[in-house]
């Protein structure tokens, strides 16, 4: 959301600081020369909270994966005479208002929560490079009916949309896919429907200067086909931005999920997710703090780091952007 | 600023409002079931009646003619009425657009009294202990859901603290300066959720902005004339680098709705953020269409007034 307008103005002044780049004598590019991934690798690292925030994410994620089998306290154990208690050596994270062990619903949420982001990522990704290697290859009217369209969804109000189309089939897939299946697919199918835009425009923009470069002009030379050059010469030179944009959506497909679930509108009750979890306990916030603060704070934890890595991606793939 | 321009720019909203009032119309005609039909589909009406019923209901129509109905009567303002309450669903919506309107303009106000000087100066001092520091607390800031830091304040604010109230009501009962007080005490809350969230990610925006502007020719002139640093931040550069600022502004617009949606939903200010949560767990089907096109046609028309106040900034884009 909020990485998605610096990185699309400076994708648009790409192409003539890339320009002043070309002429550095090669001899002196030789001499340093490393492989792009550890030269990446290196620029990453100067970002100390990217770092730090590399170490959170994965000790979040070992802890979703591996907790559950660490410990197994089921979820759904219901225990009256243990309700809302606070952290105790029992219930490490406390109780909700049915006794249930918080830490293992916890674990289990993140992994749903997690799975949404990460899907609809993929959603949003793989839509807006559609979109966007259409649009910049095409140009003429195709790029500007797709642009149109782009902008279009761009001006469309996401949550209250994202609210009508839950609301109108999800009984409907609900039916057809099983309770939590059928509301995953919808989820990840939504939000990623709503959130391409971004990476369209990324894309759009770097093709749009790749595609004038001179080793496309020499593959197209050399016989290569339209889809030869997009696949083997343009794309995976325009994917750096992608990657940071892709991270980013991430962190907001966890916050739409957790939002959605919050309203009451996203998985059914008996799934815990972290959003579902802070829904549960915002009517217990004077006696039980304890039930809203740790989910709360697992998913501020996991936007964070998210965040943070993605502008640590930023440094180390957008080699433009570095000063 | 020419009025050509504001013409064009007005007719260029239209194919806008019609695609997303194609795309809300699609999707509720893509749903399963008549979500329109409560009363055509009610078991107690004779299957006769009931096909009666669809027939001068249009239901049988082809879709593009049902559209058309549809989008002439929103035109005409005849939005249907609430299945639950029976009001006609523009005076509910009328009712509760001011709150929302006062609660979503008085935290972009906080929001841009926060991120301007803040960005501003981290901007002069690039990489500097406040630059860093202030670009820390903004990934917090946006990195903090706001369901979470509502929460979080209530929490603070009206259970640990008991200084301000944690539900919103429309029907204070005094008068006067006490009733603006009161208002302004249950507002604080609201408006600051939003308004911090919002000023957060614009702290970035400000400063990228300034330091795109920092470096053009025309402030290296004003600074080699002998201007001090003041004058020059002030009147030739934050001037120039507020113009794409309003912009994303106005960009911004569809994520502020998300936000006011979910803080009115947590202090219960009878917006019409809480007008649509309340009836859709209420299978309220005119009232969550009506709000949502509400909805729609705001984030339209805020990035219209961006536009036309855009031109007006920089007359170069009038040009164009």
């Amino acid at each position: 959301m909020a990485g998605l307008i610096p990185a699309s103005l400076s994708a648009e002044e790409g192409p003539a600081l890339a320009g002043v780049d070309a002429p550095a004598p090669l001899a002196v590019s030789r001499a340093r020369s490393v492989p792009p991934a550890l030269e990446a690798w290196r620029r990453f690292r100067k970002h100390r909270l990217a770092v730090v925030s590399v170490v959170v994410l994965l000790l979040l994620i070992g802890a979703i994966l591996v907790g559950p089998a660490l410990w197994a306290v089921p979820i759904d154990d219901i225990d009256f005479g243990a309700k809302l208690q606070g952290p105790t050596a029992a219930h490490p994270f406390g109780t909700d208002d049915l006794g249930q062990d918080l830490l293992a619903r916890l674990l289990y949420g993140g992994r749903i929560s997690l799975a949404v982001g990460v899907a609809a990522m993929l959603v949003a990704v793989f839509a807006g490079l559609l979109v966007g290697a259409v649009s910049g290859m095409a140009s003429g009217p195709v790029d500007a009916a797709l642009m149109w369209l782009t902008d279009l969804f761009l001006s469309l109000p996401q949550l209250p949309l994202l609210l009508l189309v839950i609301y109108l089939f999800r009984d409907a897939l609900s039916r057809a896919l099983g309770l939590e299946g059928g509301v995953f697919v919808l989820i990840v199918l939504v939000i990623g429907g709503l959130r391409w835009m971004p990476v369209a425009r990324l894309v759009r923009a770097q093709f749009f200067s790749l595609r004038e470069k001179e080793f496309v002009e020499a593959a197209r030379g050399l016989g290569a086909s339209r889809l030869r050059l997009v696949v083997h010469h343009i794309l995976p030179n325009a994917l750096g931005p992608v990657i940071v944009a892709g991270t980013i959506e991430v962190a907001n497909a966890i916050i739409a999920e957790s939002t959605l679930s919050f309203l009451g509108l996203g998985f059914p009750p008996d799934t815990p997710t972290w959003g579902r979890i802070l829904f549960d306990a915002k009517d217990y916030l004077d006696i039980a703090p304890h039930w809203a603060l740790f989910p709360g704070a697992a998913i501020f934890l996991a936007v964070l780091s998210i965040n943070f890595i993605g502008d640590g991606l930023r440094d180390a793939l957008d080699a433009r952007r570095v000063v | 600023m020419s009025g050509a321009h504001l013409l064009r720019r007005l007719l260029l909203a239209i194919p806008s409002v019609l695609g997303i009032s194609i795309v809300l119309y699609g999707v509720l005609a893509l749903a399963p079931g008549d979500p329109l039909g409560e009363l055509v589909s009610n078991p107690n009406v004779p299957a006769s009646v009931q096909a009666a019923m669809r027939a001068s209901l249009g239901l049988n129509d082809p879709i593009w003619l049902r559209y058309v109905h549809w989008l002439f009567a929103m035109l005409r303002g005849d939005w249907g009425f609430s299945f639950v309450s029976r009001i006609d669903v523009d005076r509910l919506i009328l009712q509760r657009l001011p709150v929302t309107i006062v609660v979503i303009g008085a935290s972009q106000i906080l929001a841009i009294l926060i991120a301007l000087p803040v960005g501003v100066l981290a901007a002069a001092r690039p990489y500097s202990v406040f630059d860093q520091v202030a670009n820390t607390i903004a990934f917090i800031g946006f990195s903090l859901p706001t369901f979470f830091t509502g929460l979080l304040l209530i929490l603070v604010f009206s259970i640990q603290l008991n200084w301000l109230p944690f539900v919103y009501r429309a029907d204070l009962n005094s008068t006067g300066l006490a009733w603006w007080g009161e208002e302004i005490r249950q507002s604080i809350m609201p408006v600051a959720v939003l308004g911090l969230f919002q000023g957060a990610s614009l702290v970035r925006f400000v400063r990228a902005s300034v330091l795109d502007v920092i470096k053009l020719d025309y402030v290296t002139t004003a600074r080699s004339k002998g201007i001090g640093a003041r004058r020059v931040m002030l009147r030739h550069v934050v001037r120039n680098a507020l113009i794409p600022v309003v912009t994303l502004v106005a960009l911004q617009m569809p994520v502020v709705f998300g936000g006011a949606i979910i803080t009115e939903q947590i202090f219960r200010v009878p917006g019409i953020g809480s007008l649509l949560i309340t009836s859709i767990l209420s299978n309220d089907t005119p009232v969550v269409m009506g709000v949502t096109f509400v909805f729609a046609a705001l984030v339209i028309l805020f990035n219209l007034i961006a536009d036309i106040l855009y031109g007006w900034l920089d007359p170069r884009i009038a040009f164009r």
